[in-house]
């Protein structure tokens, strides 16, 4: 086995140059990019290419602009309030899947998975029908009721993500516990709380930080039901990209990547890689 | 416990009341209106009358939107095979990484995707444009040349930038670099799975690598290969951002035609046949998967 430090094994892949210098090159072409925006937020440049000497001015200028704040405001309340209201729908729709058995189980399954798999261009547009025909939303309300046509439609795709997580997190519950309580005399409302609700725990905080990131990332679904008041940060960020690649949507988007991925980071230290999975799911 | 829902039938309606009827009311009758509006047409400005004509969907295979139909498709397609070809080695890198190493490369293949894909296409728009910085070291490089002939009496010229944006370059490059942990996922979910002795069993016997690559790990990794196929194509097809802000007026994809019909061209009915054509399709490449998905499951067994 002496040789076997300097050879690598069979099936090491990994320990093989092309192999290594192909993933090498992907891991550039994934990181080049979004490091080099990362970077030229932070250029005296204007022009975006050359580095110049560091500044923090276009931070300044991107906080300074009330437009993009109020953006970035209004994401953050929808992505709150959606997520509040998808993890207790989620939660009863998980739970109401993970008890019974019932007449239709599989098409309300299929139903629930609807909103993961239906293209966001065409949940976009019946967002933007139900919205305009339907349940036309007044545009003179006070903040944030003005965000509910958004709240709305981010609560109806996330909720079937959160519902699936929290499901899946149910499925290793130990039936006996309910049994043991149950004998010891605990009423229906008692199990619920004192015994589901602990073991749900770790599934609902995966699913509100899933629903958050969901609701905080969406661009497509929002364009079609933002107004002219009602700008999330994304659909700002894209009417500023339309005209141009300025420093100040570098500022704006380092600030964004860094909530994202520490949000996420978190996530998954707290599901232990479900919420990966899941989100990878997302196309399908 | 799979309680039957009349044991319990308060229960089973206070759970259930509030999720379904909020996919009903918010998801399933938005797609509901649209999918009567695409058999509708236009009376007047403001008004959609449901009259169950074909017109709207007759309209989409005219030959400009069955080109765009088409057009969406092939780019698809190509991102497919470029997300497999970058992807099967990048799956087989993690699935033969020791454990430490595997979580280390799999978050590394997952960060970017969670960072907003505006954002995402942003950074490419940095990358590609005649002044990003691909063009940029590109005319470095042509200018050093040029220095090193004009000590020969020919310089190069001034360097030309090349047009890497706004074309259906810029949209395929785009929509691989978006896509792409979508298929290493799935494949390398498939690798792991795979019983390795096989593997071993293979070379032992001879084959090289190239030989059990093709003869054993593709047919036996075949699920999630057909399932990154899918979770890649489906979103590629019905890409809105990518073509929006990486393409040319000639790269435009359905979702594009869609947006259009509902935001400028004011033609609902139309933009309602082409999502719920969209829809289709997509039901289709989920009908596929779940039947050799069972094909493969009835063989096993």
């Amino acid at each position: 086995m002496s040789g076997a430090r300097a050879q690598p094994g069979p099936l090491e892949y990994l320990r093989r140059w092309p192999i290594r210098a192909w993933l090498a090159m992907v891991v550039i072409y994934l990181y080049a990019p979004l490091i080099t925006l990362m970077a030229f937020s932070f250029n005296t440049s204007r022009r975006n290419i050359v580095w110049r000497g560091f500044t923090l001015d276009w931070y300044k200028a991107a906080l300074a602009d009330s437009d993009l704040i109020a953006a970035f405001g209004n994401s953050l309340t929808i992505a709150a309030v959606s997520t509040l209201v998808s993890v207790a729908l989620g939660a009863l729709m998980a739970l109401l899947l993970w008890r019974f058995r019932f007449p239709f189980k599989p098409a309300l399954e299929g139903a629930l998975g609807l909103p993961i798999v239906v293209p966001e261009i065409c949940m976009g547009v019946a967002m933007l029908v139900f919205f305009t025909e339907i349940l036309p939303w007044p545009t003179d309300l006070i903040w944030p009721f003005n965000l509910g046509a958004i709240i709305i439609s981010h609560i109806s795709f996330s909720f079937s993500f959160v519902a699936i997580v929290i499901r899946g997190r149910l499925a290793s519950f130990n039936r006996e516990l309910e049994e043991a309580a149950k004998d010891l005399g605990a009423g229906e409302w008692r199990i619920f709380w004192d015994v589901i609700v602990p073991h749900m725990r770790p599934g609902l905080l995966a699913g509100a930080l899933l629903a958050f990131t969901l609701s905080l990332d969406d661009f497509v679904i929002t364009f079609f039901t933002s107004g002219p008041d009602t700008t999330t940060f994304p659909v700002k960020v894209y009417s500023m990209v339309r005209f141009s690649v300025t420093p100040e949507v570098n500022a704006a988007s380092t600030i964004l990547i860094v909530l994202t991925v520490a949000l996420t980071a978190v996530a998954l230290k707290v599901s232990g890689g479900a919420v990966a999975t899941i989100e990878a799911g997302e196309g399908l | 416990m799979d309680e039957s829902w009349k044991k319990a039938k308060g229960v089973f309606a206070a759970l259930g009341a509030p999720p379904v009827l909020w996919l009903l009311a918010f998801f399933l009758v938005p797609l509901a209106i649209i999918w009567g509006y695409s058999f509708g047409e236009n009376k007047s400005l403001t008004e959609i009358a449901v009259d169950g004509t074909f017109r709207n969907y007759l309209h989409a295979v005219r030959p400009l939107y069955l080109g765009i139909i088409l057009k969406s498709f092939w780019f698809a397609a190509l991102t497919t095979l470029f997300c497999l070809v970058v992807g099967f080695p990048v799956a087989i890198a993690i699935t033969f990484a020791s454990d430490k190493a595997k979580s280390w490369l799999l978050l590394l293949i997952m960060l970017p995707f969670w960072t907003n894909l505006l954002i995402r296409t942003y950074a490419l728009m940095a990358v590609l444009r005649t002044e990003g910085y691909i063009n940029f070291t590109l005319a470095f490089l042509w200018n050093g040349v040029s220095h090193l002939t004009a000590l020969f009496g020919h310089p190069l010229g001034p360097f030309q930038p090349l047009e890497l944006l706004h074309n259906n370059f810029a949209v395929v490059f785009g929509l691989v670099y978006v896509q792409l942990p979508f298929m290493v996922l799935p494949l390398y979910a498939a690798l792991d799975r795979l019983d390795r002795s096989l593997l071993e069993a293979s070379l032992d016997l001879g084959a090289g690598h190239f030989t059990t690559f093709r003869r054993v790990v593709v047919p036996l990794a075949m699920p999630g290969i057909v399932s990154g196929i899918l979770v890649t194509l489906i979103p590629s097809v019905g890409a809105y951002l990518t073509p929006d802000l990486l393409g040319g007026p000639s790269s435009q994809m359905i979702a594009n035609v869609i947006e259009r019909q509902f935001k400028t061209a004011n033609d609902w009915p139309f933009g309602a046949a082409l999502s719920f054509l969209l829809m289709y399709m997509t039901f289709l490449a989920i009908a596929v998967q779940a039947i050799v998905s069972r094909n493969r499951r009835g063989r096993e067994r």
